[in-house]
C-alpha cells in the first residue's frame, strides 16, 4: 500500500470510529451514573432495544427523527423507574432484576416490530451537519466536522457529566451514595431518591444510545440491531474506571479496534474472521486485566440500602 | 429553631426481630452539661441514640426539645434541628476529602456549582478555634482513627450542633488523644453545648460527666449526678451485679518459646518500613504485652505473625518451625489465634450469620463437617453452647452477626478464637468497646488460657490492663522494640516515657 492510502484508511477507520462510539457512550456515561450510586443495571441492552424501536417507529411513521428521539428518551425513563422500583424499593438482586429487563426491553421492541411494522423499512435518517467552513477543512473536516448532531451530543456529554459528577453538590452525594450510603444518609441525603435519579437518568441515556443506532446510524430497525451494544456499554463503565473520560477512551479504543477489524476482514485475507471479530474484545479485556485503581469501584455497588440495618 | 436547651427522650420503645433494645427508656440533656449514658454491650445505647438521630424509628416515644415535641424521622431532620453525632462506627465516605465529607450536609446556593473553597476556608477556621488540627484536602482513607474522630466532630461544629452524642468516642483513641478530646469537651461545654457521652471506661466517665443514665438490658435502671456515685456502683448498676476485676497470680515458670521473631523487617502499605529488625520471643504459658502508641507498628507485627503481612527481611519461627510469610491458612493449621483489630471487617464477615462466623476456621475440618458436607446439627449445638458460655448477646445463632452490638461481635471473635484451643494468640486490643463486666470476663478467660499453657501476645494501649495481665511488657516505639521488662520491675511512668521512646540510662 502506498502511503497515501494508509493515511487515507486512517482517517476512513477514525470518521467511522468517532461516528459509532456515540451510542456508546450515550449507553455507558448512563450506566456509569447508575452504577457510580450503587446500582448495577444490567437491562442497558433492553432498554437500547426498546429505545432504538420507539425512535424508529416514530420517524418512520410520523416522519419526525426528533419526535423519535424524544418519545425513546421518556420511554427509556419509565424503564429507568421500572428498575429503579424493583431494585431500590424493592430491593431486588440487581443482577437479576437487570437481566429482567433486558428480556423485556428486547422482547416488547421485537414484538411491536412485528405487530407494527413487520418487514425491512428504512428512513432517512438524522443529517450529518455542515459546518460551514469548518467542514471543509481538509482531513479534520471529514473527521470531526461532518458528523450528525448526536454525535457532538454524546461527546459533549463526557465533560458535562465530569462536571456533574465532580463539580455539583448532586454529584457528590451521587459518589457517596454508591460508596458509603449510610454516612451519606446520616449527612441528609435521600439514597434512595439519588439512587431513582441516577438509575433513570442512565435508562433515558441508553434509550438515546439505541434511538441513536435505529434513526442516525442504520436507519432502520431489525431484531438483532443493538447487538450485544449494551453489553459492551457495562463493559466499558468498568474500563473506563467509572469516569467520564475513562469511558471515552475505552468507547474510542473499541471503535477504533472494532473498524480497524472490520478492514481486515473485507481486505481480503484469509484468516479466519471468527478471529478477527475477538480482537476488539481481546484489547478491552486486556486493558481491563492491566489497569487497577483505589477507589475506583463504587463499594456498594450492586447493595441496597436500609437504613435500620447496620452493615 | 432556637438553640436546643433542652432534649427529652420520653418513654422510647423499639423493637427489632427478636429483641427489644429500648423499653420505655428516657433521658434528658441540658445545654452545657455532659450526660454519660452507660450499660453493658448490648443494653440498647447505640440504638437509642440512633433514634434520637433520625436513622430508627421507634415504636413508641416522644422526644421533646425545649418542653416541644419534635419528630425526628431523618437524620437531615436532626442536623436542622442541631443534634450532631459522632457514631460508634463512623459516619464518613473514606474515598471523599474531609471538605467533601462536610460539603455533603450543605445546601448549596447554587445547583449547578460548590464553593469548596469556602467550605474549607471554614473547616480552617473551625479547626484552628477548636484545636482540632485537620488538613480538609487529604482523604478520609488516608487518616487514623483519631483524624477521622476529629473528621466527625467538624462535621458536627460545621453544622451549629448544640446537643452532641459521643458514641464510645474513647474506644480506639489514643492515651494522649483521649486527654486531648476531652479538654476540648470542657471547653465546648463552657459555651453551652449540651453533650451524651457514651463509654465503657468508667474513670473517663467520672472524669468528665455531670450525670449519668445507665441502661440494662434496654431499661433504664439508674440515674444520678456523678458527685453522688463511684465507680464500682456504676458497674454494679450496669451489670446488675458485682464486678470485680480478676487479680492476677504472678507466675515465674514459664514453658518453652512458642513464638521466636528474629530481626524482622516490614513495609506498611504505603512502602515505608513498619518493622525495623524485631526481635521478640514469647513462651508457653505466658502474656507478653506490647505497650506502645497505636500506629508505632503494631499492626504490622501482629499481621506478619499471622501470615496476613510479608516480611522482607529476618525470621518468624512458631513451635520452632519457620511461618515466615507461610499462608494464614497454614499458620491457622499450625495452631495460631489472631484476634484482630478491627473487629467488623477483619475478624467476622458481618452479612454472616452468628453461627458461620464461629465455625469460620473449622467448616472444613471435622466433627464440623463430615466427607464434604457441614453437620448442622453439631454445628448448632457447638455455636449454642458457645454463645451461651460467653456471654455473646444475641437473638439467636442465626442473627447476621452486624446486627450485634459492638461489644458482642467483640465477645464472638474471642470465643472462636479461644474454643480453637490454639497454641498460641495474638490479641489485638481485645477490650476495645467492651463493657467492664466483659473486661472481667475475657481477661479471665486470657488469664485462663495462658494458665493452660498458652502464648499469648496482647497488644494495647490500656497501661493498667498491661500491667495486669503481663508476665512480660515489650515496649514498641517507631516501628522497633525499645525494651522489654518484666512486669514486676514496671510502672506506668516508667512505661509512659518508654512509649514516648525515652528510654532511661541511654543516650
Ligand atoms: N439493626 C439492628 N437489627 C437487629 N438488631 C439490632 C439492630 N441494632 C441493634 N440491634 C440489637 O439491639 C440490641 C441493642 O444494641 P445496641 O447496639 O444499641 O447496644 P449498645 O448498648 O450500643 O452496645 P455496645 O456497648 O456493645 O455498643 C442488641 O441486642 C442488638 O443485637
Ligand atoms: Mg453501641
Amino acid at each position: 500500500m502506498a502511503i497515501n492510502e494508509i493515511l487515507n484508511l486512517i482517517l476512513r477507520i477514525l470518521t467511522v470510529a468517532i461516528a459509532v462510539s456515540a451510542p456508546y457512550l450515550f449507553a455507558a456515561i448512563g450506566e456509569m451514573f447508575s452504577q457510580k450510586s450503587g446500582v448495577l443495571n444490567l437491562g442497558v441492552e433492553g432498554i437500547m432495544m426498546l429505545g432504538a424501536f420507539v425512535a424508529f417507529y416514530f420517524a418512520w411513521a410520523y416522519e419526525s427523527i426528533l419526535l423519535g428521539i424524544i418519545l425513546a428518551v421518556f420511554v427509556g425513563a419509565l424503564m429507568g423507574l421500572l428498575m429503579s422500583f424493583v431494585s431500590v424499593t424493592l430491593k431486588a438482586k440487581q443482577g437479576i432484576s437487570g437481566i429482567g429487563l433486558y428480556m423485556f426491553g428486547w422482547g416488547v421492541a421485537g414484538t411491536l416490530f412485528r405487530l407494527f411494522i413487520g418487514g425491512v423499512e428504512d428512513i432517512a435518517g438524522l443529517p450529518n451537519l455542515h459546518l460551514g467552513f469548518l467542514s471543509e477543512l481538509p482531513i479534520l473536516g471529514k473527521l470531526l466536522f461532518s458528523h450528525n448532531i448526536l454525535v457532538y451530543l454524546a461527546f459533549l456529554l463526557v465533560p458535562i457529566s465530569w462536571y456533574v459528577l465532580y463539580k455539583t453538590s448532586w454529584g457528590l452525594k451521587v459518589r457517596a451514595v454508591g460508596s458509603t450510603p449510610r454516612a451519606a444518609d446520616t449527612m441528609g441525603t435521600n439514597v434512595n431518591k439519588i439512587r431513582y435519579q441516577c438509575v433513570i437518568l442512565g435508562s433515558m441515556l441508553a434509550a438515546l444510545g439505541g434511538a441513536y443506532l435505529s434513526v442516525a446510524q442504520a436507519n432502520m430497525f431489525a431484531n438483532d440491531l443493538v447487538a450485544g451494544r449494551g453489553f459492551i456499554a457495562v463493559a466499558l463503565v468498568y474500563f473506563g474506571r467509572w469516569k467520564p473520560f475513562g469511558i471515552l477512551k475505552g468507547a474510542m479504543l473499541f471503535s477504533i479496534a472494532n473498524g480497524f477489524q472490520r478492514w481486515y476482514q473485507i481486505s481480503g485475507s484469509t484468516f479466519p474472521y471468527e478471529v478477527t471479530v475477538i480482537f476488539p474484545y481481546l484489547l478491552i479485556i486486556i486493558v481491563l486485566a492491566l489497569s487497577h485503581e483505589k477507589f475506583a469501584e463504587p463499594t456498594a455497588l450492586t447493595v441496597p440500602y436500609d437504613r435500620e440495618f447496620k452493615g | 429553631m432556637d438553640k436546643i436547651k433542652s432534649l427529652e427522650m420520653v418513654n422510647i420503645t423499639k423493637k427489632f426481630p427478636g429483641v427489644i433494645a429500648n423499653k420505655d427508656v428516657h433521658l434528658k440533656v441540658e445545654s452545657g452539661e455532659v450526660l454519660a449514658l452507660l450499660g453493658e454491650n448490648g443494653a440498647g445505647k447505640t440504638t437509642l441514640m440512633n433514634i434520637l438521630y433520625g436513622l430508627y424509628h421507634p415504636n413508641s416515644g416522644r422526644i421533646l426539645i425545649n418542653d416541644q415535641e419534635v419528630k425526628i424521622d431523618s437524620p437531615k431532620k436532626a442536623l436542622d434541628l442541631g443534634i450532631g453525632m459522632v457514631h460508634q462506627h463512623f459516619m464518613l465516605v473514606p474515598s471523599l476529602t474531609v471538605t467533601e465529607n462536610v460539603a455533603l450536609g450543605i445546601k448549596f446556593k447554587s445547583k449547578f456549582s460548590m464553593d469548596l473553597d469556602n467550605v474549607a476556608q471554614k473547616i480552617k477556621l473551625l479547626s484552628k478555634k477548636h484545636d482540632l488540627n485537620i488538613d480538609s484536602s487529604l482523604l478520609i482513607s488516608d487518616l487514623s482513627v483519631g483524624e477521622r474522630q476529629k473528621v466527625e466532630i467538624i462535621k458536627a461544629l460545621y453544622f451549629n450542633a448544640n446537643i452532641l452524642v459521643l458514641d464510645e468516642p474513647t474506644a480506639a483513641l489514643t492515651p494522649q488523644e483521649t486527654d486531648d478530646l476531652i479538654k476540648w469537651l470542657r471547653s465546648v461545654i463552657k459555651e453551652g453545648m449540651g453533650v451524651i457521652f457514651i463509654s465503657h471506661k468508667l474513670n473517663e466517665v467520672m472524669n468528665v460527666s455531670d450525670r449519668v443514665e445507665v441502661l440494662r438490658n434496654g431499661k433504664n435502671v439508674f440515674s444520678t449526678p456523678i458527685s453522688k456515685t463511684n465507680i464500682n456502683q456504676l458497674a454494679r448498676k450496669m451489670a446488675g451485679h458485682d464486678v470485680e476485676l480478676p487479680t492476677v497470680e504472678r507466675k515465674n515458670k514459664f514453658g518453652n518459646t512458642i513464638i521466636e521473631l528474629e530481626n524482622v523487617w516490614a513495609k506498611n502499605e504505603r512502602g515505608l518500613d513498619a518493622l525495623r529488625g524485631v526481635n521478640l520471643t514469647i513462651r508457653k504459658g505466658e502474656i507478653l504485652g506490647i505497650a506502645g502508641v497505636s500506629g508505632n507498628g503494631q499492626k504490622e507485627l501482629a499481621e506478619s505473625i499471622t501470615g496476613l503481612q510479608k516480611i522482607y527481611k529476618g525470621d518468624i519461627r512458631f513451635k520452632g518451625e519457620s511461618i515466615a510469610n507461610k499462608s494464614v491458612q497454614s499458620i491457622i493449621d499450625k495452631g495460631m489465634g489472631y484476634i484482630p483489630e478491627d473487629r467488623l471487617h477483619m475478624g467476622t464477615i458481618p452479612g454472616f450469620k452468628v453461627k458461620e462466623n464461629l465455625i469460620l476456621k473449622d467448616y472444613l475440618r471435622s466433627p464440623f463437617s463430615k466427607i464434604f458436607l457441614l453437620d448442622r446439627t453439631y454445628i448448632k449445638d457447638y455455636c449454642k453452647s458457645t454463645v451461651d458460655e460467653y456471654d455473646v448477646r444475641c437473638p439467636n445463632i442465626n442473627t447476621p452477626t452486624h446486627a450485634l452490638s459492638g461489644g458482642n461481635i467483640q465477645k464472638l471473635i474471642l470465643s472462636r478464637e479461644l474454643k480453637r484451643e490454639p497454641d498460641a494468640l495474638v490479641a489485638s486490643y481485645p477490650i476495645r468497646g467492651v463493657d467492664i463486666a466483659a473486661v472481667q470476663y475475657i481477661h479471665e478467660k486470657l488469664l485462663e488460657a495462658r494458665d493452660n499453657d498458652m502464648g499469648i501476645l496482647l497488644i494495647t494501649e490500656e497501661l493498667d490492663e498491661l500491667i495486669n495481665l503481663s508476665d512480660r511488657i515489650a515496649v514498641i516505639y517507631e516501628d522497633q522494640i525499645l525494651d522489654v521488662i518484666d512486669t514486676a520491675e514496671a510502672d506506668k511512668s516508667k512505661l509512659g516515657l518508654l512509649m514516648a521512646g525515652i528510654k532511661e540510662g541511654s543516650r
